[in-house]
């Protein structure tokens, strides 16, 4: 049985570097700068559209982390999102009109730069609007995180999403580009997160944080999942399934300790409930280009009609990643 | 020095080492492209008291490292009669203490063998579970690139009862790689008549760099100490440990000579090691002893884990959770139906945290009313029936170090009642049937009562049967309603007692019991119904004559 299960998974992988290959036609290189990328080069990938504020910050964060270059696929910004990055000497831009949800959520065409350009390289898949944060990120840069999993023979590591929010009303404090919007949302829940496996894909399935407390109480099976595996040493035989949820080969999801040990783990947090937040609900909501036809905007929308107030008395303040640690979602594996 | 890579990381170090007076001869790895290896030879070339050996292929685990280590040796033996001791290190060690303080505690030692060599039955050092069978089976195949083929040979020569003959009957020792000899025994080891043997017998040897020298030397030398003069540790996979910038002031401390592995790129540890030295010389032993703990501590979480805590990266299948919970919590039935007032008497009894039903149908019964309580912990009950165990999980990992208490009854259905009876952490308290308390004073009608009560009961049953299966592993104590009622003080003495030490003193003050005239006779109407309550045990029918006085109470006092 499992051996017919592994050849489906194994078909299913190859479906989707296929679906990859097809897709790639979709995105049109606008300035390609991938010549200048070194063979133990650090790469981040992602794809965005109008997110021109978040931009500035989003790169120099990841820049002073250690990331060496970025390729990023613009789908139809019309706020000059586009045209900042052509600026950036480190970024290599392609574009794309085409349907972001048909493209899986940007995945057909980041599967296909990856596997273009990733191979062989540690790579990092985050949106704009997600912060890494690993253990002893504050004295340790990406490169020695990633040289530690090379030693270790370890090929992804894990770091859960933790949406992060403000205290009051969400546009209560506008952002303001190259600001660390941790100024703003630094407000996160901490311990109400519900995990179950999921055995064909072998990732673990996080649901919880602010957006299951506040937006999906009576639904919680379509809270958003918060498993996340953004960091990986890339080979072009892999592919993301779903989002960076999960992968093929299904191996590199085991990021969790089965026997009651921990692995080194860390956290994106998750900036999006800044001020930005209700025009671009209100914008998805009328592309329907996002998740489940955006049933998560859907219920934001719905909700954010009445104000409402993330923050709760039992929030908790973000400091550091050591915070993160000792609050448990988050760990320093055998790392010391 | 033995090199593979970070090769300007070794120059820097054989710099500071020649610098010092130390002749340093260095085995740069044969997998080394000979144009990098040019170079590097080339960018040491003006450093007067600094060779190159001839070069070996090394792989980890391989007779290769040894092969280096001896054609190093026998260069440095031949070309610098003045050493008196040699001191095996790597292109990733660094000296943490000015190279002249190495060299006074040599000289005060001229006859000491620093050498970590033990036995092969006295060390817990067995990476892919060989010890002894180091020495006695054959490795053909790569560990680290042939994982397979290696273990099913080695499994197959098991079976077989194959084993090789250790020459001479030397004894096997084991210990770190990283010496310092005298040169008496070093040379000792080279010259040895029979050393074409013991190299043929090593050579086939499973990490032969941690057994060859560590056992010869225990041939010749006359005074070893059994340690390592370099830090070094490894984590639970035998793979060293790495130093980073941040370890630095640790490093500092620890007053160890030499440590590795260094990060290449942590240019702080090696700005701050490589200067020249400032200060008096200390003449302190080494003493690593923090930064022993701190690096257990890792092996721990990573073996271990933090009890009780699930998350991304720790998940345990059932019963390697080591504990499911992160601490002690009660949990009560039917106390909140038999008395009035039992939740503010416990809390105030005990100092604890005393919630209502947690896992009621309408929501989560937080204590004091809360909405939301620790970790941002929801009162909604669709989110705490998606993952129930999780729920109480979380509960219990949120308030680490507050005790939890919470009502439990036959209605709340959604209770993980097996996570619940297999946790030891759980202290379980019963008082069956007691569920038939608020439908006695409720005003509903009969036939309304009659119905729900059978529910009730066969819901009671079915907990209770889980909590009384083989499995269960929590603290458990069961009662019948009748039983308790009889003498209720003590058996709350001793759950309060046995909650922990905030509640010593005796109990002063008892929670207040329902008024339970006419429930007997309550009772008998159910039956009389059809309807066989018996989980709350015997009851008398109180006489229903009118003209008889009421008895009074049968009263429960503290004593």
């Amino acid at each position: 049985m499992s051996i017919i299960q592994s050849y489906r998974l194994r078909l299913k992988r190859k479906q989707l570097l296929a679906r990859a290959f097809r897709k790639r036609r979709e995105i049109k290189s606008v300035v390609d700068r991938t010549d200048g990328i070194q063979g133990d080069d650090i790469l981040a990938f992602s794809t965005l559209r109008n997110e021109r504020v978040r931009l500035p910050f989003f790169l120099q964060y990841y820049r002073d982390m250690g990331v060496n270059h970025f390729l990023i696929v613009d789908n139809d910004s019309d706020d000059g999102s586009r045209e900042y990055l052509l600026e950036q000497p480190d970024v290599s831009v392609w574009s794309s009109k085409h349907s972001y949800r048909r493209s899986r959520y940007g995945v057909d065409w980041l599967n296909w730069l990856q596997r273009k350009h990733g191979d062989g390289h540690w790579c990092l898949v985050v949106d704009p609007d997600e912060l890494l944060v690993y253990p002893f990120c504050d004295t340790r840069p990406l490169r020695a995180l990633t040289d530690w999993l090379d030693a270790s023979s370890i090929r992804s590591f894990s770091a859960m999403l933790l949406d992060m929010y403000p205290k009051g009303r969400i546009n209560e404090r506008p952002y303001r580009a190259g600001q660390n919007p941790l100024e703003i949302a630094s407000w996160f829940d901490s311990g109400n997160y519900s995990i179950s496996r999921n055995w064909k894909y072998w990732n673990l399935w996080i649901q919880g944080g602010a957006r299951a407390r506040m937006f999906f109480q009576d639904n919680p099976e379509e809270a958003p999942a918060l498993n996340k595996i953004p960091l990986v040493k890339w080979s072009k035989k892999y592919a993301y399934v779903d989002s960076t949820h999960m992968l093929l080969p299904r191996g590199l999801n085991l990021v969790f300790d089965e026997w009651g040990g921990e692995k080194a783990s860390g956290v994106l947090l998750h900036t999006k409930f800044l001020d930005t937040f209700s025009a671009k609900a209100a914008e998805e909501l009328q592309r329907r280009e996002h998740y489940s036809k955006s049933v998560e905007y859907l219920a934001y929308a719905q909700s954010l009609d009445d104000d409402p107030e993330l923050w709760c008395k039992w929030s908790e303040k973000y400091i550091n990643w050591r915070q993160l640690e000792i609050l448990g979602l988050m760990s320093k594996g055998n790392w010391a | 020095m033995l090199v593979h890579t970070a090769l300007d990381r070794a120059e820097q170090v054989a710099r500071h080492w020649s610098a010092a007076g130390c002749p340093v001869v260095i085995h740069v790895d044969a997998h080394v492209p000979r144009k990098t290896y040019k170079a590097f030879a080339k960018a040491l070339g003006n450093a007067p008291t600094v060779r190159f050996c001839q070069r070996h292929k090394c792989e980890w685990g391989t007779w290769g490292l040894v092969a280096g280590t001896l054609s190093a040796s026998e260069m440095m033996l031949a070309e610098f009669d003045e050493v008196r001791h040699v001191y095996l290190s790597s292109g990733s060690c660094l000296p943490l203490r000015p190279v002249q303080e190495l060299i006074d505690y040599l000289a005060a030692r001229p006859q000491t063998d620093f050498i970590e060599s033990a036995t092969t039955s006295d060390v817990p050092w067995t990476v892919g579970g060989l010890s002894d069978e180091r020495f006695t089976l054959r490795f053909p195949f790569s560990w680290k690139r042939h994982r397979y083929l290696f273990d099913k040979y080695v499994d197959l020569q098991r079976k077989v009862g194959f084993k090789r003959k250790i020459p001479n009957g030397i004894q096997p020792h084991m210990g770190s790689q990283w010496w310092c000899l005298t040169r008496q025994t070093l040379s000792a080891i080279l010259e040895d008549p029979e050393r074409d043997r013991y190299d043929a017998f090593f050579q086939k040897v499973w990490i032969p760099d941690e057994s060859y020298f560590q056992t010869l030397a225990r041939l010749y030398s006359g005074n070893i100490e059994s340690r390592s003069l370099t830090l070094s540790k490894f984590d639970f996979q035998g793979k060293p440990h790495i130093f980073y910038d941040d370890h630095l002031q640790l490093l500092r401390r620890s007053d160890c000579f030499v440590a590795r592995k260094i990060w290449p790129r942590a240019n702080r540890l090696y700005d701050g090691f490589l200067r020249d030295p400032e200060g008096a010389i200390k003449m302190t032993e080494p003493n690593p002893a923090k930064i022993d703990r701190i690096f257990a501590k890792a092996v721990e979480r990573r073996t271990r884990g933090r009890q009780g805590l699930y998350m991304q990266s720790r998940f345990p299948h059932e019963g390697f959770e080591h504990s499911i919970t992160s601490g002690r919590y009660s949990v009560f039935q039917g106390f909140s139906d038999l008395f009035e007032d039992f939740e503010p008497w416990l809390a105030k009894a005990t100092g604890t945290q005393v919630h209502g039903h947690l896992y009621s149908p309408e929501r989560a019964e937080f204590a004091r009313e809360q909405k939301v309580v620790n970790g941002a912990l929801t009162d909604s009950p669709a989110l705490r029936d998606y993952n129930p165990t999780a729920f109480l999980t979380n509960l219990i990992w949120n308030t680490r170090g507050e005790r939890q208490c919470f009502q439990l009854g036959p209605a709340d259905e959604t209770a993980p009642i097996w996570f619940i009876a297999k946790d030891p952490n759980a202290q379980i308290s019963v008082i069956s049937g007691a569920w038939a308390v608020p439908l006695f004073k409720s005003n509903r009608n009969f036939a309304d009562l009659r119905q729900e009560a059978a529910r009730l009961q066969k819901l009671e049953a079915e907990q209770l049967k889980v909590l009384r299966s083989v499995w269960a592993k929590a603290r458990l104590r069961i009662w019948t309603m009748a039983e308790f009622i009889e003498a209720p003080m003590e058996p709350l003495q001793s759950i309060i007692d046995e909650m922990g030490p905030h509640s010593l003193r005796r109990l002063t003050e008892a929670p207040k019991m329902a008024d339970l005239s006419g429930f007997g006779q309550f009772l008998q109407n159910l039956k009389n119904q059809g309807m066989h309550p018996y989980l709350m045990g015997d009851f008398p029918v109180s006489p229903p004559g009118l003209n008889q006085p009421k008895s009074p109470r049968k009263p429960y006092l503290v004593q």
